[in-house]
Order: C-alpha cells, then structure tokens, then sequence
C-alpha cells in the first residue's frame, strides 16, 4: 500500500543520528575543540564571522565544527543565531586610520610612511605540500620585528588626496542604512551596497571582481593598499554623552585606485573602491572593492554593460545564505506542482492528437 | 520549549516589524509589502517566510497545522510544526477544522474554511511579473501603474502556442481588482478557494522579504481569456483509498510498467472520509491519463 | 512626582493578543476588536490605543500625538522607545481624538510604489457600535456591515471618499473607544 515519502518524523530522528555520527568521525581521535578551530583554522573561523555577519571566535568556531567544516553551512549557523541577538547599542564607524596593523602594504608605491609591512601571508610560500606539518610538532617561531607594528600609517590614498588626484569621499554623519533590518531596495546607495557585499559570498564576488579584469566592464584598478589589523570599537552610552571602547575587531580593509575620469569642467582624477571585511579575509576585501568600483557606474556616468555593474544582478544574488537555501530548496517534494504540469502536458498532447487526426 | 529562545523563536521586535507590515499587506490585498526578513533555523526556500508570518502571529491558545503538499507528514511539515513545538508549545492537529493557523507550502485544504482562520502560505517567488522582467524597480512600477500587460500578453503567446494557457501552478490571479499576484505555488485546481474565502490568506517570501495577503471575503481572479475560460484540473479516476473524485490527486506509480494509482493528496480529508466509511470506488476504472473538466 | 503607568503585564502574549484583534479587525472592517490589557493606561490614551501603541510601535517608528493625545508622550518613549514625529505626514503611526483630527490628506499616504509606508491613524472616539447608520462594503465584508462610529467631524466622510480615487495611496483607521476598537483598511467603501 501507499507508503512513499510519508511517515517523515521517524526518517528525521534517524537522519539526525546519522549526521552527528558522521560529524564527530572515528571515535579513536580525539575530539576537536573550539580553541583548536578558532586557533588553528583562523581563516575559516574569519570568513564565517564575515559572512555570517557577527564578530564572535568561539560561536563561530563552534558553527564551523557543527557544520562539519562546511562554511556555508557555519555562515547560515551563526546567522539564524544573529536572528535571536538583541541590538543593544550602534557603534561609531571603527577608524582604520588608527589600526593596530598585522600587514599592510601598497602596490602602487614602492615605499610610503609607514612602510610596507608582509605580516603573515600566503603570498611567497611555495605552494607545496608540507609533509613535516603532517607529521604535527613543526614549528617556526618569529623574532619579534624590531620596529614594533605601525600604528601611526597613514594611508596610501591620502598622498594622492593631497594632491587632488583622487576623488574626495564627502564625509556624511548620517546614519548608514541596514539591511539586516529594512529590505533591500533599489536603487541602493552605497552604504547600503557595501554592507551587502562585505555579508556577501566570497566565492560569488570573487567570480564577479575577476570578470571586471577580463573586459566585463574594466576599471583598471591598482590595489592603492591593503591593510589587516585591530580596530578599536566605540559605542556613546546615552547616560555618559562620550565614546568609550568596548573592544577591538580584526578587519581586512582593501582600497582600490582605479580608472581616472574627468571632463572640461572637472580636472582628471582617479576613482574608488572599497572592501572591508571581518577578520583576515584579504581576497575577499579585495574582490569587494573590484566589484564597488564597478557598481559606481551609474554615480560616475559609466554605460552599464556588464554583471558586476548590475545593482539589482549583484546585491540580489550575493548572499549564499539565500543562494544556498533556494538551489537547495528544490529537494523538497514538489509532486503537486509536477502533477499539476503533467495534467496540462497530456491536456496539450491530447488536442494536438485529435487536431492532427481531423 | 528549548531554552534561552524567545516564544516562536522571534524576538519582540522583529515580531512588531512583522506585524506592522502584515496589517499594511491586509489593508492593500495583493501588494506586496517589503519586510525586513531575518535568517530562521530553517533554510531560505524551506518555508522562512510562512514560518515568519506564524511566528508573529501565534499565540498560545491556537491550534497549529502544517501541510507540505497537502500533507501533514511530509519530512518538511513534521520540521516546521516540531521547530513550533519547540519553541512554542502550542497545540497541533492535522485536522483542517480544528485548526487556528494553517502554514502550508503548495496546497490548499480540501475542507472548506471557516471564519477565524488564518492560512499561511510559503512562498518561494512572490512577484507574479519575476519571470518576465527580472528588475525589481521596473515591476514595482508596473504594479503601481497597474500595468499588466506583459502578463497578458505571455498568457496570450501561450495560447497561440500550446492551445492553452500554460500554467498549472502558482497561476497569477488579481486581487480585489486591482494587484496582480501570485496565490504561491499552488495547483490551479486551489485557485477557486481563494475567491471570497471566509478565512484570512497571509503570504511570507523569506528570502525575497515581501508579505502579502487577501482578506477574507475578497474576490480572487484567475487570469483568463474569454475564448479561453480559466479551468481546473479533473480526474477520471478517483483516490484509490477514500474514492473522492473531488479532490486533487497525486499519481503514484507502483510498478516499472507504468502503471499507476491515484490517492488524495490532501491527508486528512482522505483520513476523514475514510473513517466515515468511504473506501475506493466499487469498479476500479483503468488507470488512464488525466484530462483536464468541461471537455 | 507621578508614577508612570506600567506596560503590558505579560509583554509577549498580550502583545500577541493585541496583535491578533487588531489584524482581525483589519481583515474584517466593521467587526468590533476588544483589548483587555493593558491594567493600566497612560494620561491621554484608552486601553485600546495604549495596547496598540505597545503592539506595535517602537524605535523604527515615527509616531504623531494630537494635542489631546499629548500627555502620553514620556509613557510612549518609556514603554516604546518611540520617536514623536514633527507632524502628521512624517508618521508611521498618528494617535489623536476626534474632535481634533488634522484633514485626512496630511497624513502620511505612502507613494504608488510603496502605498504601505502610509501613516495608521489611530482615532479615538466617543462610541463605536455595530449595527448604527454607516454601510460598509469592500474587502474582508461578506455583503454590507452595518456600524456607528460616534463624535466624528462634519466633513470626515468627505475627506475619506476624496482618498479613494488615490488608491493604492491611502490612510488606514482604527476607531477606538476605551476597549474596543474597529478598523477601517483604506479600502473600505462607507456610505450613509
Ligand atoms: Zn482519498
């Protein structure tokens, strides 16, 4: 008789058991800890704090071990989690002029105040497997640099911005729009663009950023700096009127200089774009200034001819929370709807038979 | 009830923030209002938005019912209406009659409702013009303009092409004669019990972030030509378990020789007349390809 | 010094039993809502609109007091959060009494494309019944509701019709009298 997919409660407790199974693996090694994955696997760790949109190691170290390691999966974890957190107070915007910095450097000088400085960075390892860190132990210790970290850079842009050959940003105190709490809606200022892209999906805007360098709506960009540090965070409390720190973040900031425009009445500058990400997420800051610049078509009076320059395209699509959830959705039963297409499928069928016999 | 969760999971003011736009979606029937969606324990295309919409509107003394396909105990109903239990502690039932609120995603109960009741519909898509101008802001326009017409004229291509308007779910119908609207994706079959409804019909798109509703008592068109009347799909068998022939049927095939049976996709209306004594019809017609009424 | 009056007792179910009356009444116009709590209620306002007020107004919420309406203001920010709007058109939600509504077209009507950010007005009346001399037809109303709406100015109806031909702009109503409250959506078509 009629069993099929029915009887769903006993399958779910089932698949349940099934997964925590799979999660935690041989039961001979030992269990992951948080500190090991918050400690260990930092990267993973920043990349669910950014896009998950919530600054906390440990909930998103835990995430990344529920989740099994799948990031996407941590992402949604600490964001459904987000839901439930109330909003105690706004902060003042951080102020990366004052970052206590880890790295920090400049492809468009060869040397500037403040130096370039490597930090820790992929960039000239030798992309070889490393058979001694499999067998566990290694370890390379650093001799703390003898001119301790910079906190006094000033920026790269800034040289540029003394000399008037780079646009000016206009300082604006208004409070930027959020759109974890009003919906989306277009068109977007850029406030509320960049908010969308430092929550949106690495992997999608890197995608995006690459296709501007190869014709789809060039920007000619220089990465102007690039710099990876602490931030002090401030609230005013109500009662005391002044700024107080309550604690400092990691971010990855990424500032683009790109195409110069001008016009008879305008001298020729160079333009923006800006990424800024939680934790230590470089190609990510840096795929998000690529794809700023290019959503700044309309403002800067470019003709918008590619994806990356598609407000709607791009802001709409780059939350993999949302992307993973609807491609996903289609594993859910949809047997009504299909029969239902079936029935006018044979409907038509059926007609265009009796037609084609008279 | 899990701990350190707020009733139905929501804090109180995103439930405010939900509220206020459902009584602006019920004040204009059919538009979509813009709401600021947040991410559930449930995926994005699993039901957050009728699982948003119950979430503000539950309360303690309703009777929830939750259907995926018009049942009760399909994998992603038993999800939804446990992450209530859960977080909520409300009464459930599958029966349609007993119930308060119904969330569903793609049916609508065979029983007729009644007054007081409140239908939440899942919705993966909400704007009926989506597939034909992906832009938001220009069908935001045309919606305020009330200008359908590329609506009609897909629909008037497909009867050029197929003979038929081609559409057999989540057919686009206009509300109280005015917003152009997507009753979700429903069988058109359910399109009728729309029209006039004692109960109140809520819509949530979790990920698009837009609700919706018709009120009770409101008049819900489905879109058609006079040449080419709107119809429902019709059987000629009947459910191989209670032998209704009014009710809409899932095809089910039992063997690798195609053959089939046909049992009633609505659960409880099933169960129901079974326990009223109705089995399957008296002589089993073969089972034959469906055919759509009024041929 | 005077003692504010408190908010809801059990801020989550009354908030949800609000909620339901004033969707119901919504989604049925003519139908009369009944709100038993708050125990309390501030200078200025009755049980119905203080228990809309802590339904469903907060600090995403810009709310207009008419003068009467007035003296609820630091129970609004204290219980609500709530920000007071300079005038009828910058807010989400209008409290004000009968004798003193401001014309219907300076609130706050929403735009084509967005006719949902519109004020609700919240009017306080002397009494509401069913049954009195008004038809009521349009969405939500099987055939006609019969209603009375007690105090309002001469020239209210006038005001309401001349709002109609704007739609989807418009301006939603809840009457309320002490408890009870009964809702007019911007499509509800009232003659007599
Ligand atoms: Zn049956």
């Amino acid at each position: 008789m009629y069993v099929a997919v029915k009887g769903g409660a006993k399958a779910i407790e089932a698949s349940h058991a099934l997964l925590d199974q799979a999660r935690r693996g041989d039961p001979a090694t030992p269990e992951l800890s948080l500190a090991q994955i918050s400690g260990q696997l930092t990267l993973a760790v920043d990349r669910v704090m950014a896009e998950g949109s919530l600054y906390d190691r440990e909930l998103a170290a835990l995430a990344v071990k529920q989740a099994r390691g799948d990031l996407v999966e941590a992402i949604f974890l600490l964001r459904a989690y987000r839901t439930t957190l109330p909003r105690l107070a706004e902060s003042l915007p951080v102020d990366t002029d004052k970052m206590r910095p880890i790295r920090r450097i400049s492809a468009a000088y060869k040397d500037l105040p403040g130096g370039q400085m490597l930090g820790p960075t992929f960039d000239y390892t030798h992309r070889l497997l490393d058979f001694a860190l499999a067998a566990e132990g290694k370890r390379k210790t650093v001799e703390p640099a003898a001119d301790a970290p910079q906190t006094d850079c000033p920026r790269a842009l800034d040289i540029l911005d003394r000399e008037g050959l780079i646009e000016q940003v206009a300082e604006d105190d208004a409070s930027p729009p959020d759109l974890t709490r009003d919906p989306l809606q277009f068109p977007a200022e850029r406030a509320l663009r960049l908010q969308n892209l430092a929550r949106g999906d690495e992997g999608f805007l890197l995608a995006l950023g690459y296709s501007t360098q190869r014709g789809y709506s060039s920007t000619h960009p220089f990465a102007g700096e690039i710099r990876i540090g602490d931030v002090d965070v401030e609230i005013v409390p109500e009662e005391l009127g002044f700024a107080v720190c309550i604690g400092d973040v990691r971010v990855t900031e990424c500032e683009m200089i790109n195409q110069f425009q001008g016009s008879r009445e305008k001298p020729a500058q160079f333009t923006r774009g800006y990424g800024l990400v939680f934790g230590e997420g470089e190609r990510k800051a840096m795929a998000m200034a690529l794809v700023d610049r290019s959503l700044r078509a309309g403002e800067l009076g470019e003709e918008r001819t590619s994806p990356a320059q598609d407000e709607e395209f791009v802001l709409s699509h780059a939350d993999n929370v949302e992307a993973s959830g609807f491609v996903q959705h289609l594993k859910l039963p949809h047997y009504v709807d299909f029969q239902s297409e079936l029935n006018l499928i044979r409907r038509i069928r059926a007609d265009q038979t009796r037609e084609a016999a008279e | 009830m899990i701990e350190g969760y707020n009733f139905a999971y929501l804090d109180e003011q995103t439930k405010r923030m939900i509220r206020r736009a459902l009584l602006k979606a019920v004040a204009i029937p059919g538009y979509q209002v813009p709401f600021a969606s947040r991410e559930m324990p449930l995926p994005y295309g699993w039901g957050t938005g009728g699982i948003q919409v119950t979430a503000a509107i539950v309360g303690r003394s309703d009777v929830l019912k939750v259907i995926d396909q018009g049942a009760d105990d399909t994998t992603n109903a038993v999800s939804i209406r446990r992450l209530f239990a859960n977080t909520t502690d409300v009464a459930t039932t599958e029966r349609t009659e007993e119930a308060t609120i119904i969330q569903t995603r793609h049916r609508i109960p065979e029983a007729a409702l009644r007054e007081g009741q409140i239908m939440v519909f899942q919705v993966p898509i909400p704007e009926p013009l989506r597939w034909l101008e992906p832009r938001e802001a220009e069908t935001r326009r045309m919606h305020a303009h009330a200008d359908y017409s590329v609506m009609h004229v897909k629909l008037y291509e497909d009867v050029a092409r197929f003979g038929h308007i081609a559409t057999g779910y989540d057919y686009p119908v206009v509300v109280d004669g005015r917003y152009l609207m997507k009753p979700s994706p429903i069988p058109k079959f359910d399109n009728p019990k729309l029209d006039r409804s004692p109960a109140l019909m809520l819509f949530g798109a979790g990920r698009e972030k837009r609700i919706y509703a018709v009120p009770p008592y409101t008049a819900v068109r489905s879109l058609d030509f006079e040449d080419h009347p709107f119809r429902i799909e019709k059987w000629d068998e009947s459910c191989a378990l209670c032998g209704a022939s009014d009710s809409f049927l899932d095809e089910i095939v039992v063997d690798d020789s195609n053959k089939r049976m046909f049992v009633c996709s609505d659960s409880d209306y099933c169960q129901t007349r079974r326990a009223h004594g109705h089995g399957p019809a008296a002589e089993a017609k073969p089972a034959t390809a469906t055919k759509d009424a009024a041929e | 010094m005077r003692a504010m009056e408190a908010g809801f007792a059990d801020p989550v179910s009354d908030a949800q039993a609000a909620f339901r009356a004033v969707l119901d009444a919504m989604a049925r116009p003519g139908r009369l809502a009944h709100f038993a709590a708050p125990a309390e209620v501030p200078p200025g306002l009755g049980r119905a609109a203080a228990a809309l007020a802590l339904t469903l107004v907060d600090m995403d919420t810009a709310v207009w007091l008419g003068p009467a309406c007035a003296p609820a203001a630091d129970w609004l920010r204290f219980h609500c959060s709530a920000r007071l709007a300079a005038s009828p058109a910058a807010a989400r939600f209008a409290f004000a009494t009968a004798g003193e509504c401001p014309p219907l077209a300076q609130f706050d009507l929403g735009t084509n494309e967005y006719p949902d950010q519109s004020t609700t007005l919240v009017l306080e009346v002397p009494g509401l019944a069913r049954g009195g001399a008004l038809t009521l037809r349009g969405p939500g109303i099987e055939t006609v509701e019969h209603v009375g709406i007690a105090g309002l100015p001469s020239g209210f109806w006038g005001q309401r019709d001349m709002l109609h031909e704007l739609f989807p702009r418009g301006l939603d109503i809840v009457f309320v009298a002490g408890n009870t409250a009964l809702a007019l959506p911007r499509t509800t078509r009232v003659e007599g």
